[in-house]
Protein backbone atom coordinates (compact mmCIF):
# COMPACT_ATOMS: atom_id res chain seq x y z
CA UNK A 1 0.00 0.00 0.00
CA UNK A 2 1.33 3.13 -0.61
CA UNK A 3 2.02 6.07 1.41
CA UNK A 4 -1.15 8.01 0.38
CA UNK A 5 -3.26 5.26 0.45
CA UNK A 6 -2.23 4.85 4.55
CA UNK A 7 -2.31 8.60 4.91
CA UNK A 8 -5.90 8.67 3.63
CA UNK A 9 -7.17 5.28 5.37
CA UNK A 10 -5.64 6.79 8.81
CA UNK A 11 -7.15 10.54 8.27
CA UNK A 12 -10.40 9.19 7.40
CA UNK A 13 -10.96 6.34 10.15
CA UNK A 14 -9.37 8.91 12.63
CA UNK A 15 -12.52 11.80 11.84
CA UNK A 16 -14.39 9.40 11.96
CA UNK A 17 -13.53 7.72 15.38
CA UNK A 18 -13.69 11.79 16.23
CA UNK A 19 -17.60 11.58 15.34
CA UNK A 20 -18.23 8.44 17.44
CA UNK A 21 -16.09 9.64 20.65
CA UNK A 22 -18.30 12.58 20.30
CA UNK A 23 -21.96 10.03 21.08
CA UNK A 24 -19.99 7.85 23.33
CA UNK A 25 -18.04 9.93 25.27
CA UNK A 26 -19.31 11.16 28.70
CA UNK A 27 -21.32 14.85 28.17
CA UNK A 28 -19.14 16.23 31.31
CA UNK A 29 -15.43 15.86 29.10
CA UNK A 30 -16.85 17.99 26.48
CA UNK A 31 -18.98 19.96 28.24
CA UNK A 32 -15.99 21.67 29.82
CA UNK A 33 -16.01 24.84 28.59
CA UNK A 34 -12.49 25.54 27.42
CA UNK A 35 -12.29 22.33 25.45
CA UNK A 36 -14.94 23.69 24.07
CA UNK A 37 -13.52 27.15 23.33
CA UNK A 38 -9.94 25.55 22.01
CA UNK A 39 -12.50 23.46 19.74
CA UNK A 40 -14.44 26.40 18.28
CA UNK A 41 -11.11 28.47 17.69
CA UNK A 42 -9.25 25.40 16.18
CA UNK A 43 -11.20 25.79 12.50
CA UNK A 44 -10.84 29.42 12.64
CA UNK A 45 -6.86 29.43 12.71
CA UNK A 46 -6.01 26.46 10.28
CA UNK A 47 -8.36 27.38 7.83
CA UNK A 48 -6.90 30.77 7.60
CA UNK A 49 -3.61 29.07 7.82
CA UNK A 50 -4.48 27.21 4.85
CA UNK A 51 -5.66 29.93 3.22
CA UNK A 52 -2.13 31.67 3.73
CA UNK A 53 -0.46 28.87 2.69
CA UNK A 54 -2.08 27.79 -0.54
CA UNK A 55 -1.59 31.20 -1.86
CA UNK A 56 1.95 31.81 -1.03
CA UNK A 57 4.06 28.93 -0.14
CA UNK A 58 6.12 27.82 -2.67
CA UNK A 59 8.05 24.49 -1.40
CA UNK A 60 10.04 26.10 1.35
CA UNK A 61 9.97 29.52 0.18
CA UNK A 62 7.19 32.20 -0.68
CA UNK A 63 6.47 32.43 -4.16
CA UNK A 64 2.47 33.32 -5.18
CA UNK A 65 0.78 33.74 -8.78
CA UNK A 66 -0.55 36.98 -9.23
CA UNK A 67 -3.79 35.12 -11.21
CA UNK A 68 -4.67 32.69 -8.25
CA UNK A 69 -4.32 36.29 -5.98
CA UNK A 70 -6.64 37.76 -8.10
CA UNK A 71 -9.18 34.87 -8.42
CA UNK A 72 -9.28 34.84 -4.77
CA UNK A 73 -9.43 38.68 -4.55
CA UNK A 74 -12.84 38.45 -6.77
CA UNK A 75 -13.77 35.81 -4.19
CA UNK A 76 -13.46 37.76 -1.48
CA UNK A 77 -15.18 40.78 -2.61
CA UNK A 78 -18.26 38.47 -3.83
CA UNK A 79 -18.25 37.23 0.21
CA UNK A 80 -18.28 40.92 0.88
CA UNK A 81 -21.40 41.08 -0.74
CA UNK A 82 -22.71 38.44 1.32
CA UNK A 83 -22.46 35.96 -1.76
CA UNK A 84 -23.25 32.09 -1.09
CA UNK A 85 -20.20 29.19 -1.20
CA UNK A 86 -21.04 27.97 -5.05
CA UNK A 87 -20.81 31.79 -6.26
CA UNK A 88 -17.49 32.02 -4.57
CA UNK A 89 -16.45 29.35 -5.73
CA UNK A 90 -17.17 29.61 -9.54
CA UNK A 91 -15.72 33.46 -9.65
CA UNK A 92 -12.41 32.82 -8.26
CA UNK A 93 -12.00 29.92 -10.56
CA UNK A 94 -13.50 31.89 -13.79
CA UNK A 95 -11.63 35.17 -13.08
CA UNK A 96 -8.11 33.02 -12.29
CA UNK A 97 -8.88 30.94 -15.75
CA UNK A 98 -9.73 33.82 -17.40
CA UNK A 99 -6.79 35.72 -16.70
CA UNK A 100 -4.49 32.61 -17.19
CA UNK A 101 -6.52 32.31 -20.67
CA UNK A 102 -5.36 36.30 -21.44
CA UNK A 103 -2.18 36.56 -20.67
CA UNK B 1 -48.37 4.63 13.38
CA UNK B 2 -47.47 7.55 14.75
CA UNK B 3 -49.44 10.78 13.58
CA UNK B 4 -47.30 12.49 10.61
CA UNK B 5 -45.09 14.74 11.35
CA UNK B 6 -46.68 18.16 10.60
CA UNK B 7 -43.18 19.79 9.14
CA UNK B 8 -42.04 16.60 7.61
CA UNK B 9 -42.16 18.33 3.79
CA UNK B 10 -40.89 21.57 4.81
CA UNK B 11 -37.93 19.83 6.69
CA UNK B 12 -37.48 17.56 3.21
CA UNK B 13 -37.62 20.47 1.19
CA UNK B 14 -34.54 22.23 2.96
CA UNK B 15 -32.72 18.72 3.70
CA UNK B 16 -32.84 18.44 -0.29
CA UNK B 17 -31.53 22.25 -0.75
CA UNK B 18 -28.72 21.40 1.96
CA UNK B 19 -27.92 18.41 -0.09
CA UNK B 20 -27.16 20.07 -3.88
CA UNK B 21 -25.26 22.51 -1.59
CA UNK B 22 -23.34 19.62 -0.68
CA UNK B 23 -23.17 18.35 -4.27
CA UNK B 24 -21.75 21.40 -5.57
CA UNK B 25 -19.42 21.60 -2.76
CA UNK B 26 -18.23 17.92 -2.93
CA UNK B 27 -17.77 18.64 -7.01
CA UNK B 28 -15.67 21.05 -6.00
CA UNK B 29 -13.66 18.60 -3.46
CA UNK B 30 -13.51 16.01 -6.22
CA UNK B 31 -11.70 18.21 -8.93
CA UNK B 32 -9.28 19.73 -6.20
CA UNK B 33 -8.54 16.21 -4.65
CA UNK B 34 -7.35 14.81 -8.52
CA UNK B 35 -6.03 18.35 -9.53
CA UNK B 36 -3.56 17.76 -5.94
CA UNK B 37 -2.31 14.43 -7.28
CA UNK B 38 -4.63 11.95 -5.47
CA UNK B 39 -5.68 9.06 -7.26
CA UNK B 40 -9.77 8.63 -8.10
CA UNK B 41 -10.63 5.90 -5.65
CA UNK B 42 -8.36 7.55 -2.78
CA UNK B 43 -10.99 10.69 -3.55
CA UNK B 44 -14.21 8.60 -3.35
CA UNK B 45 -12.98 6.91 -0.21
CA UNK B 46 -12.10 10.45 1.67
CA UNK B 47 -16.25 11.39 1.01
CA UNK B 48 -17.46 7.99 1.67
CA UNK B 49 -14.96 7.43 5.12
CA UNK B 50 -14.12 10.43 6.26
CA UNK B 51 -17.28 12.40 5.32
CA UNK B 52 -16.75 15.79 6.34
CA UNK B 53 -15.96 18.79 4.07
CA UNK B 54 -13.43 20.81 5.87
CA UNK B 55 -11.14 17.84 7.04
CA UNK B 56 -11.08 16.34 3.45
CA UNK B 57 -10.25 19.77 1.98
CA UNK B 58 -7.17 20.23 4.34
CA UNK B 59 -6.49 16.67 3.64
CA UNK B 60 -6.03 16.98 0.09
CA UNK B 61 -4.49 20.68 0.34
CA UNK B 62 -1.64 19.44 2.84
CA UNK B 63 -1.09 16.22 0.70
CA UNK B 64 -0.67 18.51 -2.03
CA UNK B 65 2.03 20.50 -0.91
CA UNK B 66 4.69 18.26 -0.86
CA UNK B 67 6.92 16.10 1.57
CA UNK B 68 5.19 13.72 3.80
CA UNK B 69 1.20 12.61 2.89
CA UNK B 70 1.61 11.66 6.67
CA UNK B 71 1.32 15.28 7.29
CA UNK B 72 -2.04 15.86 5.83
CA UNK B 73 -3.44 13.34 8.63
CA UNK B 74 -2.91 15.47 11.84
CA UNK B 75 -4.43 18.71 9.78
CA UNK B 76 -7.67 16.58 8.98
CA UNK B 77 -8.21 15.53 12.32
CA UNK B 78 -7.58 18.68 13.86
CA UNK B 79 -10.30 19.84 11.68
CA UNK B 80 -12.67 17.27 12.63
CA UNK B 81 -12.93 17.54 16.26
CA UNK B 82 -15.49 20.03 16.02
CA UNK B 83 -17.79 16.89 15.00
CA UNK B 84 -16.98 15.20 18.25
CA UNK B 85 -18.49 18.31 20.33
CA UNK B 86 -21.54 18.13 17.77
CA UNK B 87 -22.31 14.42 19.42
CA UNK B 88 -23.31 16.22 22.89
CA UNK B 89 -26.57 17.85 21.14
CA UNK B 90 -27.41 14.90 19.10
CA UNK B 91 -26.57 12.24 21.76
CA UNK B 92 -29.58 13.88 23.63
CA UNK B 93 -31.96 14.14 20.85
CA UNK B 94 -31.76 10.80 19.35
CA UNK B 95 -30.06 8.68 22.33
CA UNK B 96 -28.08 6.31 20.44
CA UNK B 97 -27.13 3.11 22.37
CA UNK B 98 -25.07 -0.17 21.42
CA UNK B 99 -24.55 -0.72 17.46
CA UNK B 100 -27.13 2.12 16.71
CA UNK B 101 -23.81 4.57 18.09
CA UNK B 102 -21.26 3.08 15.46
CA UNK B 103 -24.12 4.91 12.39
CA UNK B 104 -25.54 7.52 13.91
CA UNK B 105 -22.02 8.53 14.39
CA UNK B 106 -21.21 8.94 10.92
CA UNK B 107 -23.57 11.52 9.86
CA UNK B 108 -22.58 13.62 12.91
CA UNK B 109 -21.64 16.55 10.75
CA UNK B 110 -22.20 20.61 10.75
CA UNK B 111 -25.33 20.31 8.43
CA UNK B 112 -27.08 17.10 10.33
CA UNK B 113 -26.41 19.10 13.46
CA UNK B 114 -27.02 22.66 12.79
CA UNK B 115 -30.89 21.21 10.83
CA UNK B 116 -31.50 19.25 14.33
CA UNK B 117 -30.94 21.44 16.81
CA UNK B 118 -32.86 23.93 15.25
CA UNK B 119 -36.64 22.14 15.08
CA UNK B 120 -38.85 22.35 17.82
CA UNK B 121 -39.98 18.70 18.23
CA UNK B 122 -38.19 15.78 19.39
CA UNK B 123 -39.68 13.96 16.73
CA UNK B 124 -38.88 16.54 14.42
CA UNK B 125 -35.33 16.95 15.37
CA UNK B 126 -34.61 13.28 14.68
CA UNK B 127 -36.48 13.34 10.91
CA UNK B 128 -34.78 16.65 10.45
CA UNK B 129 -31.16 14.71 11.51
CA UNK B 130 -31.89 11.60 9.67
CA UNK B 131 -33.13 13.51 5.93
CA UNK B 132 -30.30 15.70 6.51
CA UNK B 133 -27.45 13.30 6.78
CA UNK B 134 -28.66 10.66 4.33
CA UNK B 135 -29.85 13.21 1.61
CA UNK B 136 -26.24 14.92 1.80
CA UNK B 137 -24.66 12.21 1.85
CA UNK B 138 -25.94 10.58 -1.64
CA UNK B 139 -25.41 14.13 -2.82
CA UNK B 140 -21.97 14.80 -1.31
CA UNK B 141 -20.93 10.92 -3.15
CA UNK B 142 -22.65 12.33 -6.31
CA UNK B 143 -20.74 15.74 -6.43
CA UNK B 144 -17.42 13.88 -5.22
CA UNK B 145 -17.28 11.33 -8.67
CA UNK B 146 -18.29 14.21 -11.04
CA UNK B 147 -16.28 16.85 -9.88
CA UNK B 148 -13.17 13.83 -9.80
CA UNK B 149 -13.97 12.45 -13.38
CA UNK B 150 -13.94 16.63 -14.65
CA UNK B 151 -10.87 17.17 -12.72
CA UNK B 152 -9.13 14.63 -14.30
CA UNK B 153 -10.11 15.54 -17.74
CA UNK B 154 -8.92 18.88 -17.77
CA UNK B 155 -5.55 20.41 -16.54
CA UNK B 156 -6.59 21.57 -12.92
CA UNK B 157 -4.32 25.54 -13.74
CA UNK B 158 -6.59 25.78 -16.82
CA UNK B 159 -10.21 26.12 -15.18
CA UNK B 160 -8.65 27.59 -12.50
CA UNK B 161 -8.76 25.43 -9.82
CA UNK B 162 -5.90 26.43 -7.81
CA UNK B 163 -7.67 29.56 -6.58
CA UNK B 164 -10.56 26.93 -5.84
CA UNK B 165 -9.08 25.87 -2.68
CA UNK B 166 -7.94 29.08 -1.02
CA UNK B 167 -11.69 30.54 -2.29
CA UNK B 168 -13.41 27.36 -0.25
CA UNK B 169 -11.42 28.16 2.49
CA UNK B 170 -12.20 31.76 2.75
CA UNK B 171 -15.71 30.73 2.62
CA UNK B 172 -15.97 28.45 5.11
CA UNK B 173 -13.98 30.43 7.21
CA UNK B 174 -15.93 34.00 6.64
CA UNK B 175 -19.25 33.21 8.86
CA UNK B 176 -17.15 32.22 11.57
CA UNK B 177 -15.24 35.34 11.58
CA UNK B 178 -18.05 37.68 13.25
CA UNK B 179 -16.41 38.10 17.07
CA UNK B 180 -13.03 40.15 16.82
CA UNK B 181 -11.70 37.22 18.55
CA UNK B 182 -12.31 35.30 16.10
CA UNK B 183 -10.71 37.58 13.74
CA UNK B 184 -7.26 37.93 15.60
CA UNK B 185 -7.19 33.98 16.03
CA UNK B 186 -7.59 33.97 12.09
CA UNK B 187 -4.87 36.56 11.91
CA UNK B 188 -2.45 34.87 13.80
CA UNK B 189 -3.07 31.29 12.39
CA UNK B 190 -2.12 32.84 9.17
CA UNK B 191 0.88 34.82 10.60
CA UNK B 192 2.20 31.69 12.04
CA UNK B 193 1.83 29.59 9.17
CA UNK B 194 3.60 32.02 6.79
CA UNK B 195 6.61 32.21 8.87
CA UNK B 196 7.12 28.68 9.53
CA UNK B 197 6.86 27.88 5.29
CA UNK B 198 10.39 28.80 4.80
CA UNK B 199 12.00 26.35 7.78
CA UNK B 200 9.96 23.74 8.20
CA UNK B 201 8.60 21.25 6.38
CA UNK B 202 5.34 21.28 4.50
CA UNK B 203 2.31 20.46 6.10
CA UNK B 204 3.72 21.77 9.77
CA UNK B 205 2.86 25.67 9.31
CA UNK B 206 -0.82 24.80 9.17
CA UNK B 207 -0.41 22.57 12.47
CA UNK B 208 1.47 24.72 13.68
CA UNK B 209 -1.57 27.80 13.82
CA UNK B 210 -3.57 25.03 15.96
CA UNK B 211 -1.35 26.75 18.83
CA UNK B 212 -2.68 30.04 18.53
CA UNK B 213 -6.56 28.65 19.01
CA UNK B 214 -5.47 26.55 21.60
CA UNK B 215 -3.31 29.55 23.34
CA UNK B 216 -6.51 31.98 22.88
CA UNK B 217 -8.69 29.09 23.69
CA UNK B 218 -7.03 28.58 27.30
CA UNK B 219 -6.74 32.24 27.93
CA UNK B 220 -9.54 33.63 30.40
CA UNK B 221 -12.57 34.17 28.18
CA UNK B 222 -13.97 37.67 28.89
CA UNK B 223 -17.57 36.94 26.26
CA UNK B 224 -20.05 34.18 26.58
CA UNK B 225 -19.46 31.09 24.71
CA UNK B 226 -22.06 31.29 21.52
CA UNK B 227 -24.03 27.94 22.02
CA UNK B 228 -23.71 25.57 18.96
CA UNK B 229 -27.01 26.68 17.03
CA UNK B 230 -25.95 30.12 17.04
CA UNK B 231 -22.83 28.64 14.63
CA UNK B 232 -22.99 28.55 11.53
CA UNK B 233 -21.93 25.43 9.86
CA UNK B 234 -19.02 25.25 7.64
Amino acid sequence: MSPLWMAVIIAAVGCYLLKLAGVSLPESILNHPKVQRVAQLLPIAMLSALVAVELFDGGRAYSADWRTLAGVAAGVIALLLRRGFLVVFLIAISVTALLRLIT
Amino acid sequence: MDEPLPERGMILRTAIGIGLYAMAFGASFGAISVGSGLSLGQTIALSLVMFTGASQFAFVGVAASGGSPFAAVPAALLLGVRNAFYGVPISEILHPRGFARLWTAHFVIDETTAMAVSQATPRGKRYAFWATGLTLFCLWQLGTLAGALVGRAVNPADIGLDAAAPAVFLALLWPMLRRPQARWVALGGALVALALVPITPPGIPVLASAIVALVAGLLPARQPMESIDERDSA
